[in-house]
């Protein structure tokens, strides 16, 4: 019979994932979720991570882990609140007041995608995902993440055109 | 609302939901800076200015635990006591202390350090005595060097019994210092401790 083989990790102090991380969750939460819930979402990645992180068995993709954690979150998030989009007149009324409008204009017409939509080109864009990393965090099959993703660009490209 | 202050905010809240096992800070000293770390029971590591913060950090993420934040606010205490004795106003820490990075001999020596008042000094021998093995005068000294809170147990007060300063892990200029912030050194060039 085989060995058991125990395997020690060297998990990171806490600290370092925040450091390196947060400012990119923080990214991923607002295009996913909006400004206004993404402070709660960043709360609950971070505790949520805080919580399972001495159990982790592998500390090779950390930022991954906490993408994926972030992303569950915000599907929690539009879930309680009915799985609404981002109501367009909502969405004008920040345009206008934003004071650079390119780059948060872009977030917020990613934020008013159906769900599926916004997380790919979220998971894709600000967090670099392959397609099977979105297609694990959305639950389907590459193929339809890769879908969703095109169909997200598609509807982004007339709204900001 | 700024990144730090939703970083802080994840801090008090990692910490009213138990999840904050080892809080951490930097502080200022007269020799440089220090870090300080902190659990649930009470203080667990004080880094001296020579010493490796970020090795420290990963030292207690391995030995305490990984959940490992920094959350100044946490350790106002502690910085409060070490700036008040580096001014020569305070003689005696009252610090809860955690002593997870000790065990077995070195702890039962470093528990005797905690106990030699302000002020005076021991020898390398005695401390061996007062843990229990007056053989064990070399095992004593490493004791003394791998003392995970110099400062507030004060492993400075430790010298050679001939008289000599022996060694410190903050470097022999900072146990100088120290000594005679005390008052147990002359200020003058070259040891020689008062008994």
């Amino acid at each position: 019979m085989g060995r058991l083989i125990l395997r020690v990790i060297a998990l990171p102090p806490f600290q370092t994932l925040i450091d390196e991380h947060a400012a990119e969750v923080m990214a991923v939460l607002r295009g996913a979720v909006g400004r206004d819930g993404a402070e709660d979402c960043f709360q609950e990645t971070f505790l949520s991570a805080l919580r399972g992180y001495p159990q982790l068995r592998e500390a090779g993709n950390l930022r991954g882990w906490l993408i994926t954690i972030a992303h569950r979150k915000a599907i929690d998030h539009h879930r309680a609140r009915g799985r609404a989009p981002v109501p367009v007149a909502e969405v004008a009324e920040v345009a206008v007041e934003a004071p650079e409008p390119d780059e948060d204009g872009v977030w917020l017409a990613v934020g008013a995608l159906p769900p599926k939509q916004r997380t790919a080109v979220t998971l894709r864009y600000a967090s670099d995902l392959p397609h099977a990393e979105i297609a694990a965090a959305l639950g389907c099959s590459p193929e339809a993440a890769r879908r969703s993703l095109h169909e997200g660009l598609k509807r982004l490209r007339k709204e900001l055109a | 609302m700024s990144m730090r202050t939703s970083i802080d905010r994840l801090g008090e809240r990692a910490a009213a939901e138990g999840l904050l096992d080892v809080a951490y800070a930097g502080a200022d000293s007269p020799f440089g800076p220090l870090l300080l770390a902190q659990t649930p029971r009470g203080i667990v590591r004080v880094g001296l200015p020579n010493q490796d913060a970020e090795a420290l950090l990963e030292e207690l993420a391995r030995k305490v635990s990984p959940r490992v934040l920094e959350a100044p606010a946490r350790l106002d205490a502690a910085r409060r006591e070490l700036d008040l004795y580096f001014e020569g106003k305070l003689e005696h820490f009252d610090l809860p202390l955690d002593w997870s990075l000790s065990g077995g001999f070195q702890l039962e020596v470093q528990r005797q350090i905690d106990r030699i008042p302000y002020g005076q000094t021991r020898t390398y021998t005695e401390m061996a005595r007062r843990a229990g093995n007056e053989r064990a005068v070399r095992a004593a000294g490493t004791a003394c060097g791998r003392n995970p809170l110099p400062v507030v147990v004060p492993c400075h007060r430790v010298l050679r019994s001939g008289g000599g300063l022996g060694g410190y892990g903050g470097g022999l200029p900072m146990k100088q210092a120290l000594l005679q912030l005390e008052g147990v050194l002359d200020e003058r060039p070259g040891p020689s401790p008062r008994r």
